[in-house]
């Protein structure tokens, strides 16, 4: 795992073709994620674009979590 | 030569003071609960667990919570992610009321009988103050039969008297942390401005939510402070948070409380505070893992926050509604909290 998200959709969020973390925002391929795998689905939901690194406004809830990126749109839990 | 008088064991003590008579334990007799070597932490849970079904019942009361606003707040508690003040990935955020109703049906459809709306800020405005009037009356059209809850920060005479009106029946402010490190946690207030509020909501007739965060640098000493100031606030319910590390905070690089260490927190904290609804809040997935969250069902905790927090995920409410039926908990009906 990336650590690039466990969104569904192919949006902001999202773990196909992620480019960045979403954890971190760090590039996919430099350095380690295994820290951010860690938590990224589990304790956190994404905060960067998997797409474009930018920060998103993310809105938890009981039962999920929306993320959106002003450039790549949104994502959610699955 | 006289034999040395054999100490007073204050587990033994606990028995006798807490489980029959329901007097919680002071601060010297907390601390040394929180000393005991960890093969003495079966004996203290079992202990506090007959506590909690002797002077609270066997119901766990089950709650939700949503942000209604996240991040930007102005004010620099060291943990959390939503200060405007460190350099956090979390970005501000609104929830609208169609969301918040949809937040409160998700809960209720748990069973739970409280859903706690809560806000990142000082204390509210009066956009925030009619976000919260609106969204309540919504809740209500919407037909959900829950309690609401509110955590706004610090609050006015006029505001207390406002959420009254709306039908906030229960008010969370916590205090966090004991007295004497609370200043080295949060800077731009004091510990007694929050105290304040409380004593304004109990005044008012609102019922008390105050607990806080274990783990946040405090001594032992200073846990079992807290543990006493909390029982001397008398409040309803206290929520037992254990510091997640958020990237961004000045805590970002604290260590995880360790599992054995926070069990024996909920044990000490139930044997200070023996007849009060005492709630496992964040932070108890990576803390305990899920055969430590059964531990401390067991070990004195009567209730719990289902699904996700308000930045931070939680278990899948399922998993929690689960663990209480494999552990024959019953769920606190709503009938039982009006």
């Amino acid at each position: 795992m990336t650590g690039s998200g466990s969104g569904s959709g192919s949006g902001a969020g999202s773990a196909a073709s992620a480019v960045f973390c979403g954890y971190c925002g760090k590039a996919v391929g430099e350095g380690d994620h295994a820290a951010c795998s860690s938590r990224l689905g589990v304790i956190d939901p994404p905060r960067f674009c998997s797409q474009c690194a930018r920060r998103m406004v993310v809105q938890v809830t009981p039962a999920g979590w929306t993320a959106t990126c002003s450039r790549h749109g949104s994502t959610a839990s699955a | 030569m006289t034999a040395a008088p054999e100490q007073v064991d204050v587990l033994n003590t606990a028995r006798e003071q807490v489980l029959e008579r329901g007097v919680g334990l002071s601060e010297e007799q907390v601390l040394q609960v929180l000393r005991l070597p960890d093969s003495r932490i079966p004996e203290l849970l079992e202990l506090a667990h007959e506590v909690r079904m002797r002077w609270c019942g066997p119901e766990v009361e089950v709650e939700g919570i949503v942000s209604l606003k996240t991040g930007g707040c102005p004010e620099d508690c060291h943990f959390c992610s939503q200060s405007g003040q460190f350099p956090s990935p979390v970005r501000s955020a609104w929830l609208d009321i169609p969301g918040l109703v949809k937040a409160a049906r998700q809960t209720a459809a748990t069973g739970a009988t409280e859903f706690c709306i809560v806000a990142a800020v000082r204390g509210p405005d009066k956009r925030l103050m009619s976000q919260v009037r609106d969204g309540i009356k919504a809740i209500r059209e919407d037909g959900n039969e829950i309690q609401i809850a509110c955590s706004l920060g610090m609050l006015s005479q006029e505001q207390v008297d406002e959420l009254v009106d709306m039908g906030v029946h229960r008010y969370n402010h916590n205090l966090e942390t004991a007295r004497s490190h609370f200043p080295s946690v949060v800077t731009t207030h004091s510990w007694e401005e929050r105290w304040e509020t409380l004593r304004m909501v109990r005044e008012a007739g609102m019922e008390v939510c105050c607990g806080g965060i274990i783990g946040m640098g405090e001594t032992l000493e200073q846990r079992a402070e807290f543990a006493v100031q909390l029982a001397a606030l008398e409040p309803d319910e206290v929520p037992l948070n254990f510091l997640i590390p958020n990237p961004g905070t000045p805590y970002e690089n604290y260590p995880v409380v360790e599992g054995t260490e926070a069990l024996r927190t909920v044990g000490a904290f139930r044997l200070a505070l023996p007849r009060t609804i005492l709630r496992f809040a964040g932070g108890r997935e990576l803390t305990f893992g899920d055969l430590g969250a059964k531990q401390g069902m067991l070990g004195g905790i009567n209730a719990i926050i289902v699904g996700n927090y308000l930045t931070n995920l939680g278990r899948p409410a399922q998993d929690d509604l689960d663990m209480l039926g494999e552990l024959s908990m019953p769920i606190k009906e709503l009938s039982k909290t009006l």
